[in-house]
């Protein structure tokens, strides 16, 4: 053979300057996982504006005669952006308007919003990471949340106990319930083979009309009867306020962060830890070094459904006070979008919780000042973590150069656990 | 085609696995490419390939320079490459495999697939490669399944062709056949790239050999050159080629293992009333074919498989029905015949495989926590002591080399006192630096008083290492000799032929009886 068929590009001369710098300093870059999550957020931001726009009445409207004025529509398209991220801002971390009033409430809303939207978020992510980490989908965060926040719930209302030990005792029943939820699919995964993802999927069902069943029950359901609502939880039994009752952010923020280090620890300190990464990452290696794997589904399982029992616990006795159909809130399935961005270890989960959860606070606001449907802030998150799963588009997107796979490969992996 | 590498330098951050490497390969030569596990040999052909951009140096093809972005500029160019792990999808039939990418139509993107088994055929005729075209890939032996890559190169009309240690997953007859393909390919005026490190292979049928080592050239010799000087200009050191041992001074039987029968999921009997014994300071070897049931009889005795029927005993204790945390616990140490597999977790750093049957032995734990000084301390002194090859104890596993990767799991099996050690193939895939310490090793282990069980489908291993060798054939020991036997008489059994000369009292009364499973190997499916 004497010609070569399009080689793609030539090696530069020798001698000059060294023109694979750049390129070295891209691919570095484009390996480097915080970068690329970051520009992930980029993108999707920079496509949240285009519907952003898209959605703004004023924009259309200039669009009709866009060719004849074309920079009326980019104005209108700049301004709407403008003040829909504004406004998400506003309603995730600061205001300035509210902020000028002075008041605690004032100063520290949007915070506040932000930190009790990421808080089961976080615990919901740490579950899903970690059954992750062990090789396993769990998609029944929604069960598991119902499961927790019913129990800690009936103990919060039904029982009558001294401050200090009705909130404990309600915890505890909300970490049993989960638990017990989540076991039932890792025990049956042990037992029987049956895949997670089904059990997971099914006991969700299973857990939310039980829970609208309940809510149909004199003792569970609130007098008169009449709506789909638990009683009130005792006052004993709830979370304590952090900067006064103005503010929503709870002590159950503290739980998050307490099982967010429990679930590092577990995973890189714990022999428990070591025996679902090895399970996770070569069941053969893991079964030829003497482990069961059986069990630790089990056990896995148990913990991720306590993490998620622990969300729920959260959402009833701390973010709400009554038992409604909804208590999950959408909950159990943006966990996996968390745990996903959070590349399932518990300081990424913190993160991408508290990024969530500052998306979820703004787009209420975003909503309500603006009229740009929160919508868009679900596509955002999507889109996150759409970027995220594929790396190389992010790197393409950006010109960068890189080598490994991201989320995405990992992800693949886990199916067919 | 004449294919030139020049100053090719490889880095992995600090690490430089290719360090200024010149090659140059002449139009339909073998070139063989000769060094040890993490030399740096499948990094170098990688990047010829297209698939790692090099971080200097240039590549030229009839002195004209050229650039790879990809596999895709490199098969254009005409080099094709057989990966060391095949890359073919299990559920096609061999046809689809060799069109996967480069799939003929018929216009509108409707498959010709009979002008693509035409293809194969013909391919596989003109250079005697004789593959199935409609076989499905996973019925087929490992051997048949990399002739299905070459062809698949040949038909994307590679003039250079690059086979990465073809021969690490060959039984000794494979081997030959492949060898035969080679001479066909070179006689064609196909240009053969050949990375091994196997010396026998290298002399029998290389026309130019290159070493490499750590990363550099040292050197060029010729195939006539003898195995010990190749070896040491490899190693870097003088080899020793022979396994050199004492005496064998059997002690008390330590593991039994009595009429022991086993069904596999499909429901065959793959292992069939096999009965034998092993002494404390003694090799006993499991020889014969790969699938003969050797796998399935090691897998069985520590744990990992259900019997049938029988009965296994370590030092009097029946272990036939207990787990396999109890049984390592029982001082039993396994390596396993597939490493990646089942023998280490390639996410897992160095460190942690270290320590993956013991993390929660009061060693290597305090309670529920991981005493994290103690197993990178263990870690740092296995690694020193076996030579294990690694940037750090904390590098994961999957980054050492095939060899490294073997010294790291005998390292843990080894790093406590064993009652009986079970090694599999331990040096399939190993380099001859590696293949000598880990062979010193499991001699030390016999003399210090262990019992071993050796599984090994190389004659060459069995014949150096055994005390005693019982030749596994369709799931029965077919005969058992001692040390010292002909290779021709072991050879036979493993074909499953008892000599004549065999002594009575050696032969297995069961062993001509019809075996009741036929081996994918000893029968070919063309
Ligand atoms: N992707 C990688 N990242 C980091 N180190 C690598 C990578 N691939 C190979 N290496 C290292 O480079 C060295 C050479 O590896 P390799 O080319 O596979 O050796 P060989 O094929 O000669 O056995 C080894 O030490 C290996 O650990
Ligand atoms: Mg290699």
């Amino acid at each position: 053979m004497t010609e070569v068929a399009a080689p793609t590009s030539a090696l530069p001369e020798p001698g000059g300057p060294d023109p694979a710098a750049p390129v070295r300093r891209r691919r570095a870059l484009g390996d480097n996982t915080i970068v690329v999550t970051l520009l992930a957020f980029v993108a999707a931001m920079v496509v949240g504006a285009i519907l952003i726009a898209f959605s703004d009445p004023a924009t259309r409207s200039a669009s009709a005669y866009f060719f004849s004025a074309p920079m009326d529509t980019l104005r209108a398209a700049a301004s709407a952006i403008g003040r829909g991220y504004a406004a998400l801002f506003e309603g995730a971390v600061f205001n300035p308007t509210t902020a000028a009033r002075g008041t605690v409430a004032g100063i520290f809303g949007p915070i506040s919003e932000t930190l009790v939207s990421a808080t089961p978020l976080i615990l919901g992510g740490l579950s899903v990471g970690l059954a992750f980490r062990a090789g396993l989908f769990n998609i029944g965060g929604q069960g598991q949340i119902v499961a927790g926040a019913t129990c800690a719930g009936y103990v919060g209302f039904a029982w009558h106990l001294p401050v200090v030990i009705h909130l404990v005792v309600a915890i505890v029943a909300g970490m049993v319930g989960g638990g017990l939820w989540g076991a039932l699919a890792g025990w049956l995964k042990a037992r029987t083979g049956a895949h997670e993802v089904i059990t997971t999927i099914m006991l969700n069902y299973v857990a939310v009309n039980m829970l609208g069943f309940l809510l149909s029950v004199k003792g569970f359901q609130r007098p008169p009867y009449g709506q789909a609502i638990s009683n009130v939880v005792d006052a004993n039994a709830r979370l304590p306020h952090l900067l006064g009752s103005s503010l929503r952010v709870n002590a159950g923020l503290f739980l998050a962060l307490l099982a967010a280090y429990a679930i590092h620890w577990l995973l890189t300190r714990s022999v428990l830890g070591f025996e679902f990464r090895a399970v996770g990452a070569n069941q053969n290696a893991a079964r030829t070094a003497g482990m069961s794997v059986e069990r630790s589904y089990t056990r896995v399982m148990l913990i991720a459904g306590v993490l998620s029992g622990l969300a729920g616990v959260t959402q009833i006795l701390g973010t709400n006070s009554a038992i409604t159909g909804d208590i999950d809130a959408g909950i159990g399935f943006d966990a996996i979008t968390v745990a996903l961005l959070g590349r399932a270890n518990a300081g990424g989960t913190v993160l991408a919780g508290l990024l969530f959860g500052a998306l979820r606070a703004g787009g209420v606001q975003m909503q309500s000042s603006t009229g740009t449907p929160i919508d868009v802030v679900s596509v955002v998150q999507a889109l996150i973590v759409l970027f995220i799963a594929a790396p190389a588009l992010v790197r393409f997107l950006f010109r960068l150069h890189g080598s490994g796979a991201g989320a995405g490969q990992g992800l693949a992996k886990g199916w067919n656990g | 085609m004449k294919l030139e590498l020049r100053g090719i330098t490889k880095r992995f951050g600090s690490f430089t696995a290719n360090d200024a490497i010149d090659l140059v390969v002449e139009p339909g030569e073998i070139h063989a490419l000769l060094g040890e596990n993490g030399a740096g040999k499948s990094t170098l052909m990688n990047v010829l390939y297209g698939l790692y951009h090099p971080d200097g140096g240039e590549i030229l093809i009839d002195d004209k320079v050229v650039s790879f972005a990809g596999p895709a500029d490199a098969m254009a160019a005409g080099i094709g490459m057989v990966h060391q792990h095949f890359m073919l999808v299990p559920v096609f039939t061999v046809a689809e495999n060799v069109e996967l990418g480069h799939e003929q139509t018929k216009g509108f993107g409707i498959l010709d697939a009979a002008k693509a088994r035409r293809e194969v055929t013909e391919v596989s005729a003109r250079y005697g490669l004789s593959v199935p075209p409609d076989a499905l890939i996973q019925d087929l032996p490992v051997g048949v399944q990399q002739r299905v890559e070459i062809v698949k190169a040949l038909i994307r009309n590679a003039k250079v062709l690059i086979l990465d240690e073809p021969t690490a997953v060959l039984t000794p007859q494979e081997t030959d056949e492949l060898m035969e393909v080679m001479r066909t390919l070179k006689a064609s005026g196909t240009s053969i790239v050949f990375i091994t490190h196997k010396l026998r292979e290298v002399r029998a049928v290389a026309d130019r050999i290159t070493v490499i080592r750590r990363g550099k050239v040292v050197g060029e010799a010729s195939p006539n050159s003898s195995s010990a000087e190749l070896a040491s200009l490899m190693v870097g050191r003088p080899v020793q080629l022979t396994i050199e041992k004492a005496a064998h001074e059997p002690g008390d039987v330590i593991a039994e293992v009595d009429n022991v029968r086993i069904v596999d999921d499909a429901g065959q009997v793959v292992v069939d009333d096999v009965s034998f014994d092993v002494h404390a300071g003694e090799i006993y070897a499991l020889a014969g074919v790969q699938g003969n049931g050797q796998t399935e009889l090691t897998e069985a005795i520590i744990g990992l498989r259900p019997l049938d029927g029988g009965r296994i005993t370590l030092s009097g204790r029946d272990i036939t029905d207990s787990d396999v945390h109890d049984i390592l616990r029982a001082d039993l140490g396994y390596v396993p015949e597939d490493r990646l597999h089942d023998g280490l977790i390639g996410s897992f750093t160095v460190a942690e495989n270290l320590v993956l049957d013991r993390y929660d032995s009061a060693e290597f734990s305090k309670g529920p926590s991981l005493d994290v000084g103690r197993i990178a301390a263990n870690a740092r002194q296995r690694v020193e002591e076996f030579d294990v090859r690694t940037q750090s104890v904390d590098a994961p596993g999957s980054t050492l080399s095939g060899g490294n990767q073997q010294k790291l799991v005998l390292a843990r099996e080894l790093s406590r006192p064993l009652k009986l050690l079970i090694v599999a193939q331990p040096t399939r895939g190993v380099d001859v630096g590696s293949t000598e310490f880990i062979h010193r090793r499991i001699v030390a282990e016999r003399d210090g008083g262990a019992a071993v069980v050796l599984v090994s489908t190389e004659l060459d291993e069995v014949l150096g290492l055994a005390d005693r060798i019982g030749v596994m054939y369709r799931g029965k020991i077919i005969g058992e000799v001692p040390a010292g036997t002909s290779a021709e008489t072991i050879g036979l059994l493993m074909a499953g032929t008892v000599p004549d000369d065999l002594p009575a009292r050696l032969r297995d009364p069961g062993a001509t009886a019809t075996g009741s499973r036929t081996t994918v190997r000893t029968e070919e499916p063309l």
